[in-house]
């Protein structure tokens, strides 16, 4: 070595905690310099695409809920839209209202769980919520009660939390009573309360510097902030349907993942997840919620990935301020489900799953036997820009000793709320620039 | 530091959704005192401090589909005293052992652009097919209710109660009428309780997430399928599905030629 005075230094973490899923983190520094930036991914593969195939096309939902048992919601919803869109069927009315109740319940169940019991304990200095609860008891305590009332609308509308059995394509197995949502009514209502303190507290914790220059990219439906429609819009005024995604988007197959890196063609990585819905549909809140997100002082455009977690909590106090919205319009449909006939074709869908845009693609045959599938998950999305957000800090924080700089960078890819084994199985893509 | 007047809580996670797992985080009226009685030592989707091994209890999710995965049960077993499997993953193999009836070389060419890299046995399978297993705790997911009561037991040294009658009799037990007697297919017959009988509750058939009950009759169920005019392909997906690889859900499939 000619350089005797840099050294070469390794910071990693060979399984990654409070994360979903297994993964590891590798930083390799020389010097003040980073060299190289991995966070791996180590969970195996089940290959979801391969075993749908032959599969019915009412299938669909329940199988890919069980890519991840965060985010069942999102798989079942991108599913269906994907199917109704082959068989030429609209969900409107109640029952697409229902749908979107649902989502609410996974929005604040999944956003909870990571704004108090993955990412807080990074702020507060601690290993895990249990640890921190022994400290901050009401904080954890307030946690767990919010985090019940998004899983008491899943079990309501889906029949259970984790893979709701009650979604079809075409609507529902069965709908709720105006009885059963009253009581629901006053379970959320409790949870709006709840969310409007869990937005004023996680703004005023600590945040790492780090300002960032990003491409968001979400959907965008003209009349609400988005769950199941709308185009897919990006900060560098792309606007397209979810079916032209392939002409704007890559897929990229590397040695340390099994799961593919997504780049927007032409631009390079970009980001999904609430930062980006945010900086994209703000306009689309309500007002109760943009009079919070003032008070607290949130700029429209969140660049700090670290505050991704005020981001986060603000959305869960919408989804609860929607989810009674929907509650005092409620109308019980006349059926709980439009008939649905097998038809050939090829179908996409696109939902927003907690941590950003899911998109599924779908070819049936004319029985409805599945053909092809292909899944996109946001975390394989992010991926790259979690490995890009890594590197920056960690260039700017090599001042701090090893310890709390291993710690702040596994915070680093904790913003992102990933879910690795959502994002392990992917496309069937296809440019390797290894 | 480890503490000798609590029992030491581990949970493994194998090739799964998390979902099992997710169900102790989802337990937010018992999870601060399930965390007062019991050390949680590895739970990795919980908390970043680890205590070593032996462990007292492991809670094991996730099938196995790797060669460092068959090594990994091996040493988690090494270290458990009691080693218990958590839903139809690490109990049955899980949906994803739908690949063991296919070729997973083809499997890999379908998902990736470059097969060379991923390395996968050719088989998922349960916990049990490679160490000793105390209990089996069936389900996608596992059920909090079933899970928590079962920890409790093993805590206080009772004999766990995991039921092994099926849906049929849960149904009965709460007044639910039947839904194949109102013309919607049902695997309740021959599907695991533990539910609540969820899907029927819903006004929907029962798609045998808790894998086969003991002694099922799984031809008497085809044949009353038939009778409601289901095709073969149905029968066999019905079969073939997240306890695909339970040996008596794997042989009424692989019986149907459609």
């Amino acid at each position: 070595m000619t350089d005797g005075i840099k050294k070469t230094k390794v910071i990693k973490v060979d399984y990654l905690a409070r994360v979903e899923g297994e993964g590891a983190m590798y930083v390799r520094l020389h010097g003040d310099e980073v060299e190289e930036v991995r966070l791996e991914i180590f969970e195996p593969p089940r290959f979801f695409e391969a075993l749908l195939r032959g599969r019915a096309f009412t299938d669909a939902p329940d199988i890919t809920a069980r890519i991840c048992g965060i985010c069942p919601v999102a798989y079942q919803m991108s599913a269906v839209h994907a199917m109704e869109r082959i068989c030429g069927v609209e969900v409107g009315g109640s029952l697409r209202d229902l749908r979107r109740l649902l989502y609410c319940g996974e929005w604040i169940s999944s956003h909870t769980l990571h704004v108090y019991m993955l990412h807080a304990p990074d702020f507060l200095g601690y290993a895990g919520a249990v640890e921190m609860a022994k400290d901050h008891p009401d904080v954890v305590k307030r946690g767990l009660e919010l985090k019940k009332v998004g899983n008491a609308i899943m079990a309501l509308l889906g029949g259970r939390e984790v893979h709701p059995i009650n979604v079809k394509v075409g609507g529902f197995y069965s709908t709720p009573s105006r009885t059963e949502l009253a009581e629901l009514r006053e379970k959320i209502a409790h949870g709006l309360d709840l969310a409007r303190e869990t937005v004023r507290w996680a703004a005023t914790l600590d945040f790492p510097e780090l300002v960032l220059d990003y491409e968001f990219v979400a959907l965008r439906h003209p009349d609400e902030y988005p769950f199941c429609e709308g185009n897919i819009v990006s900060s560098l005024g792309l606007d397209i349907d979810i079916a032209e995604w392939d002409d704007h988007f890559a897929e990229v197959h590397v040695p340390h993942s099994t799961a593919l890196h997504a780049t927007h063609k032409g631009h390079g990585n970009y980001f999904v997840g609430p930062m980006a819905r945010y900086a994209l549909n703000r306009d689309l809140l309500d007002d109760a919620t943009l009079e919070l997100a003032d008070e607290i002082g949130l700029e429209p455009v969140v660049r700090n990935p670290f505050r991704s977690i005020v981001v986060r909590a603000l959305e869960v106090f919408w989804a609860c301020s929607e989810a009674l919205r929907i509650i005092d319009r409620y109308r019980p449909p006349p059926a709980p489900a439009v008939d649905v006939t097998p038809t050939a074709g090829v179908g996409w869908g696109a939902s927003e799953a907690p941590r950003g845009i899911l998109v599924h693609r779908y070819e049936t045959d004319g029985r409805g036997d599945i053909l092809d599938a292909r899944i996109i998950p946001p975390t394989s999305q992010n991926q790259p820009t979690i490995e890009s957000d890594l590197r920056a800090f960690v260039e700017s924080h090599t001042h701090l000793d090893d310890e709390k700089l291993r710690w702040h960078a596994e915070q680093t890819i904790r913003n992102y709320d990933p879910c690795i084994s959502c994002s392990t199985h992917f496309l069937d893509l296809v440019v390797d620039r290894g | 530091m480890s503490d000798v007047t609590r029992k030491k809580l581990a949970v493994w996670k194998f090739a799964s959704c998390d979902g099992c797992q997710l169900q102790i985080l989802d337990a937010e009226d018992e999870l601060l005192v399930l965390a007062d009685v019991l050390e949680i030592a590895y739970f990795p989707e919980a908390t970043r401090n680890e205590v070593a091994g032996p462990y007292d209890l492991s809670l094991v999710e996730g099938s196995i589909t790797t060669q460092h995965d068959v090594d990994r049960i091996h040493a988690v077993r090494a270290q458990s005293d009691v080693l218990v499997t958590i839903g139809a993953c690490a109990t049955a193999g899980g949906i994803q052992a739908l690949k063991n009836f296919d070729d997973v070389e083809a499997y890999k060419r379908i998902v990736y652009a470059r097969p060379d890299y991923i390395s996968s046995l050719a088989t998922s399978t349960p916990i049990a097919a490679h160490v000793a297993v105390d209990f089996e705790l069936p389900g996608c997911p596992v059920d909090k209710r079933m899970l928590l009561r079962f920890i409790s037991a093993i805590l206080n040294g009772r004999a766990p109660d995991i039921p092994r009658h099926s849906v049929c009799v849960t149904c009965k037990a709460r007044g639910i009428s039947c839904v194949m007697v109102r013309g919607i297919p049902c695997m309740g017959p021959v599907t695991n309780a533990g539910c609540g009988a969820l899907c029927p509750r819903y006004e929907r058939g029962c798609y045998g997430c808790f894998g086969p009950q003991e002694n099922a009759n799984t031809d008497a169920l085809a044949a009353e399928w038939r009778a409601h005019g289901v095709r073969e392909a149905d029968i066999r997906r019905a079969f073939h599905a997240f306890n695909a690889w339970a040996p008596p859900f794997r042989e009424a499939g692989e019986k149907i030629d459609d």
